[in-house]
């Protein structure tokens, strides 16, 4: 596929597959292109040329109703987190369920919120939060409707070195338990850290091409 | 139906989850309510004067419609055999029910206003006046007129079609006007409210964006918006008509001297019309905050 504005492109000739079960980095530059290659794989942004295939469906055919409910099989991270300030955490973490029409359990709530090490924020506020305990609580959301596919976009960007680590170890955690995941990432110590906890291969944008960076870790 | 009625379940169900996602304060709230309150109001006054000006019409239609005048303007020597033969006339005329003529008293007090009282009627060469009244089926007013020409020279038929047909064009402009005054009401008041939604929806892009990316389908989004603005609006609405019906119950009562303003108002079951215009104003802001929410989460993938 490709992505770009007119008389720019972006992305060229981007061909990728995650297989399920698969944990990829991707890597590259700042500026490179890797947040508009996650928000192609979940219908924010259409290519302008080739096709984005998620579960078997070109998500260019896809009405919005459809993109809505294909995200509930995607859980996604941004850097920015995108919480509902006005919501306690509890609440924020919960909402995809609460979209889908769904009602949380609260023991499993206080489940998952005490696997991501929130158990005791609960109540707050998401402004009242650290950086860290927004990326976490942003996973926690991610996870909660036990989605197919994890889509992390530089999930440690705002971070210091212990709890990037900590949200690694999450995010190979739930590959372990069959999650697809893409995560991407400036921090190549972070990928090498990553050797040992989960089998993964490194993809990285240069040169508006997708490539495969070195060995598999 | 059914599904347009599920449409509208989420209005009067309690607080929804997709209630809570929109922060509940804000200057929107504020003047959605107060504009719902004041066009309500206003709406109450429009619709008040529509239906004054609806009765005056029908009455002066109706009634004045029943009626005619004959004036008989003869020599003081003619003028009794002319009033007499014209009442022969009449009574002989189908369609008319009454005819009677004035009294030199009642002659009196119509002049009075003009040239005083203790006016000698008897000595002044003034016309006599017959009053009639028609049947249900009317009668032939060109016949009566020839017959009259022929009969008593001096008699002229006044049916009161001169001056009552623009009294009545008058007073069904003025409905026309207060109803054109309701739907100009409504207008504003759907433009407002879409202004307002459009302002709420811009300010709250977080969330909708934040909602987009867990999975949120556009009409779930919409309903936390549409809810609060149509029960905002709702509330504005029964506060300014309650206003408005109280400022309306509190005129002074219609009275014929008091002519057209002091009947301003509504009169019995009339009473019911008001109670429409917050039921109106909660559908209006109902489709004017649909329509803005999903033009503004089109723009949002």
């Amino acid at each position: 596929m490709t992505l770009g504005y007119p008389g720019s492109d972006l992305l060229t000739a981007v061909s990728i597959a995650l297989p399920p079960g698969s944990f990829h980095f991707l890597t590259g530059p700042s500026g490179a292109g890797k947040t508009s290659l996650i928000k192609l794989c979940y219908g924010e942004l259409a290519p302008n040329g080739g096709r984005v295939e998620i579960f078997g469906q070109d998500t260019a055919t896809m009405s919005r109703d459809e993109t809505a409910r294909m995200r509930r099989r995607i859980g996604i991270v941004h850097q920015d987190c995108q919480f509902i300030d006005h919501l306690p955490l509890e609440e924020n973490v919960a909402l995809p369920l609460e979209v889908a029409g769904q009602k949380a359990d609260s023991e499993a709530l206080t489940e998952l919120l005490s696997w991501v090490g929130l158990a005791g924020q609960a109540r707050s506020l998401p402004p009242s939060l650290s950086g860290g305990e927004r990326q976490r609580a942003a996973l926690a959301r991610a996870v909660i409707m036990s989605p197919d596919i994890i889509l992390a976009d530089e999930p440690t960007g705002n971070v210091d070195w212990d709890m990037s680590l900590k949200i690694l170890k999450l995010l190979a955690e739930l590959n372990r338990m069959g999650k697809t995941v893409l995560m991407a990432t400036h921090d190549l110590n972070l990928i090498r850290a990553a050797k040992g906890l989960t089998p993964a291969r490194v993809l990285r944008i240069q040169g508006r091409r997708l490539q495969l960076a070195g060995s598999d870790l | 139906m059914i599904a347009r009625l599920g449409l509208l379940a989420p209005l009067f169900g309690g607080r929804t989850g997709a209630d809570r996602v929109v922060p509940s304060t804000g200057p929107t709230a504020l003047l959605t309510t107060l504009t719902a309150a004041a066009m309500a109001f206003l709406a109450v006054f429009a619709l008040a004067l529509s239906m004054a000006t609806g009765r005056l019409a029908d009455r002066w239609a109706g009634a004045l419609a029943r009626s005619a005048t004959i004036r008989i303007s003869a020599p003081a020597d003619q003028i009794d055999r002319q009033t007499a033969k014209v009442l022969e006339v009449l009574e002989q005329t189908p369609g008319v029910e009454f005819a009677r003529a004035t009294t030199p008293d009642e002659t009196r007090k119509l002049l009075e206003p003009w040239l005083g009282p203790d006016l000698p009627v008897e000595d002044l060469p003034l016309p006599k006046l017959v009053e009639v009244t028609e049947s249900e089926a009317g009668f032939d007013a060109e016949g009566l007129k020839l017959r009259l020409a022929a009969e008593a020279p001096g008699a002229i038929l006044d049916d009161h079609q001169r001056w009552r047909a623009p009294l009545v064009a008058s007073a069904e402009r003025i409905r026309t006007i207060g109803l054109l005054s309701l739907a100009l009401i409504s207008g504003a008041t759907a433009a407002m409210i879409t202004l307002a939604a459009q302002a709420a929806l811009a300010a709250n892009g977080q969330v909708i964006r934040a909602l987009r990316l867990i999975g949120a389908e556009d009409r779930y989004i919409a309903r936390a918006f549409v809810r609060r603005f149509t029960l905002r609006t709702l509330a504005g609405a029964l506060a300014g008509t309650f206003a408005g019906a109280l400022a309306i119950a509190l005129m002074p009562a219609a009275a014929e001297e008091g002519g057209f303003l002091t009947g301003l108002g509504f009169q019995g079951l009339q009473w019911v019309w008001p109670l429409a215009i917050p039921a109106l104003a909660a559908i209006l802001a109902f489709a004017a905050t649909r329509a803005a929410a999903f033009r503004v989460l089109r723009t949002v993938r």
